[in-house]
């Protein structure tokens, strides 16, 4: 069916630049490299504008694990928004949750098993997460299949489980909680140690190197075109090297002097006259908020499911013609936000050592920040859950960092307002160039 | 026509309302294979909500419709696939941000043993099908939205015969191409009718009705006005009757036909 009157089209390659040159051959996102270029700058800024305390070990580990939470719902609020739907009310459903598994741990299940169970993170974790999951098919259904617009259920979500969460124990803070729950927030114990975090370093890294190379078999079996090898080692040295450095910085915070005391009493060590160094090591939540990225990512791109995120996001008219569950796919999509909030919230109490009724206020804000600023379009359609996480990293930096200036809480607030919009604005003038 | 063959498609005494709009009211029509029927009307005419009801888009209030000769349920999109019935609708129904094979597999994507997506084979085949209607397209995987409207014309069509349609509905496949690929989407339907497919063609350009069709079925405020072989009648015949309703002698009349004095 070829005409034969179509002139074959040659395309003249120009003369592009060096940059342009890389940027082709590597295959990254600019976008991504934009953001990762803003946070760099953001964090050398910091570091000479508080003299030298921002790039710190200490700082950096404290940084990682105060994003996780708001990193591990962004994940989720991606997807809300691809499909054109915002959740309003995951800041409530966080502090519902905590308060249902703080009681669970603190109160309920020691009547049933005893103080001090094994198992009670386990069950209390699982009743949470049922429960965010139930929350989340809940408002989903009103959504998908009452046909209520996302804003207003989510709204009156937000008002309902804030509601309920005080109502959980008449506003009481319940404290503390079980030893293990608690290493969920970081903290020394809740940290996996020097060595590892070189284990998880390791397999990270091969990770990077099994994609890229099952990637470029891919494309040889189906004879497309391939990434010239330097661009892929390249690739893969950088992204290796970045992991190493950042588990490098996780195992050079030591443990408080109190903890390594403390440790070495229980165990019967000796202790030496300049201390004993124990590092952190990569923190536990950080290794959740990793982990959900990771599934996330996979989800969104590599599921069925996700291409319908994406699809019904982009036409849902067309998702339906053709034969796509529309209704089904954002119910689940608002059952994951669920989820996600109580894992999000076990972190949160775990951190705190209580469950208090206010957890999780206006958190939705930041989320929903992190996401947009991750690269997440309000419109619908288009997103990615690594671009979230570091939209979540970087808003937690910017606040990081004017406490350690001694910035105003206020003014904190208008800095980090403004910085959304502004971030906004950009993406939207990048988009229209590109 | 052969009076013994079974029809392809017979949809009969279809109606659907819209509240108080009758937008397809008592409409008769049959499809064979390896023949394109054009349906032709005014806008508002009825002519995408019929074959809507085929494609599974819509629900019909009333009436059967019979595949092959036997009745068939289209309860939605998903049924009318699975009769080998696929669908290039006038707003063309793609997903512009995600990619053309993501588009042409919609709904129907192919997966690896282990349950994720198989990107891969789907680009391969993606660039096949691709390959038969537009050479020279290599864009496949910029999203959708940052197509020309010839190439979106072209994934959309290609969605349609990815799937080895047996019938297929083309509701304005033109509308939006310049002379060059109307003559290639003409040459397509022609080897498609070669194939031994069966084509409903909604087209407005009476010329290339007239150029491709084997019958036209015209229709007027929901119902059919007439059913006619393109060779028994003139295009003044065909405007007669999309204006006013007037059947002419060639044509069989349906209940949308302007009474005989």
């Amino acid at each position: 069916m070829t005409p034969a009157t179509m002139p074959a089209r040659h395309v003249r390659p120009g003369r592009s630049s060096p940059l342009a040159g890389f940027l082709k051959a590597t295959e990254l996102d600019t976008r991504m490299l934009g953001m990762v270029g803003a946070l760099l700058l953001i964090w050398i800024a910091f570091h000479l504008l508080s003299g030298g305390l921002f790039l710190t070990p200490r700082n950096l580990w404290n940084l990682s694990v105060q994003s996780a939470p708001v990193a591990i719902m962004a994940t989720g609020m991606v997807l809300v928004i691809v499909t054109r739907n915002i959740d309003l009310s995951i800041g409530s459903m966080l502090g519902f949750l905590g308060m249902v598994m703080g009681v669970t741990q603190a109160e309920l299940l020691p009547r049933l098993i005893g103080f001090d169970h094994p198992a009670t993170w386990v069950l209390t974790l699982a009743i949470g997460l049922a429960l965010g999951l139930l929350l989340g098919a809940l408002q989903g259904f009103v959504i998908a299949y009452l046909g209520i617009p996302s804003f207003i259920v989510t709204l009156g979500g937000l008002l309902v489980w804030r509601g309920a969460a005080w109502w959980v124990t008449s506003g009481r803070t319940v404290a503390p909680l079980d030893g293990t729950f608690r290493l969920m927030g970081g903290g020394p114990e809740g940290a996996i140690g020097a060595a590892w975090s070189w284990v998880v370093g390791l397999i990270a890294c091969a990770a990077v190197v099994l994609s890229l190379m099952n990637s470029r078999a891919q494309r040889k079996k189906f004879h497309f075109p391939l990434r010239p090898m330097v661009a892929e080692i390249f690739l893969g040295g950088v992204g290796c090297a970045l992991i190493l450095a950042a588990v490098a910085i996780a195992n050079a915070y030591p443990w408080p002097a109190g903890s390594v005391r403390r440790y070495a009493e229980a165990n019967h060590i000796a202790l030496p006259a300049d201390g004993l160094f124990i590092a952190h090591g990569i923190a536990i939540p950080v290794l959740i908020a990793i982990g959900v990225g990771v599934a996330m990512t996979f989800l969104a791109t590599r599921t069925r499911f996700g291409r319908y995120v994406y699809a019904i996001g982009g036409n849902p008219e067309a998702a339906e013609l053709a034969g796509v569950n529309t209704r089904w796919v954002i119910m689940k999509v608002f059952m994951l936000m669920g989820l996600l909030a109580a894992v999000a919230g076990a972190i949160s109490i775990a951190r705190l050592n209580a469950a208090t009724n206010a957890e999780g206020t206006l958190a939705e804000l930041l989320v929903i920040a992190a996401a947009v600023i991750g690269g997440t379009s309000p419109l619908g359609g288009i997103g990615t859950v690594a671009g979230a996480m570091l939209g979540a990293v970087l808003m937690q930096s910017l606040q990081s960092g004017m406490v350690l200036l001694g910035v105003d809480t206020p003014l904190q607030s208008i800095v980090v307002g403004a910085v959304l919009v502004v971030a906004v604005w950009l993406d939207t003038v990048y988009r229209r160039r590109v | 026509m052969d009076a013994t063959r079974i029809p392809l498609v017979a949809m009969r005494d279809v109606s659907l309302a819209f509240g108080g709009v009758h937008a397809v009211d008592r409409a008769s029509i049959d499809l064979y294979d390896g023949e394109v029927m054009a349906l032709v009307g005014h806008n508002g005419a009825g002519k995408s909500t019929l074959v809507k009801i085929l494609s599974g888009a819509y629900q019909r209030d009333d009436g059967a419709i019979a595949i092959r000769g036997e009745a068939a349920t289209i309860a939605n999109p998903r049924d009318a696939k699975k009769y080998g019935i696929e669908t290039i609708y006038q707003t063309l129904a793609l997903a512009d941000n995600v990619d053309t094979a993501a588009n042409l597999f919609l709904g129907r994507e192919l997966r690896t043993r282990w349950g994720t997506l198989d990107d891969v084979a789907m680009e391969a085949q993606a660039r096949r099908v691709m390959g038969r209607l537009n050479p020279h397209f290599e864009r496949f995987k910029d999203p959708v939205r940052a197509l020309s409207g010839g190439q979106r014309q072209s994934v959309a069509i290609a969605r349609a015969i990815l799937f080895n349609a047996q019938i297929l509905i083309m509701d304005e496949p033109t509308a939006a191409l310049g002379p060059q690929e109307t003559a290639q989407v003409g040459e397509l339907i022609r080897k498609l009718k070669a194939d031994g497919l069966g084509i409903f063609l909604i087209s407005h350009d009476i010329h290339d009705v007239f150029d491709l069709a084997d019958r036209i079925c015209v229709m007027k405020n929901g119902r059919v006005v007439g059913t006619a072989s393109t060779a028994d009648v003139t295009k003044d015949d065909v405007l007669g009757m999309i204006i006013l309703g007037k059947c002419p002698p060639a044509a069989v009349p349906g209940p949308g036909a302007m009474a005989v004095a």
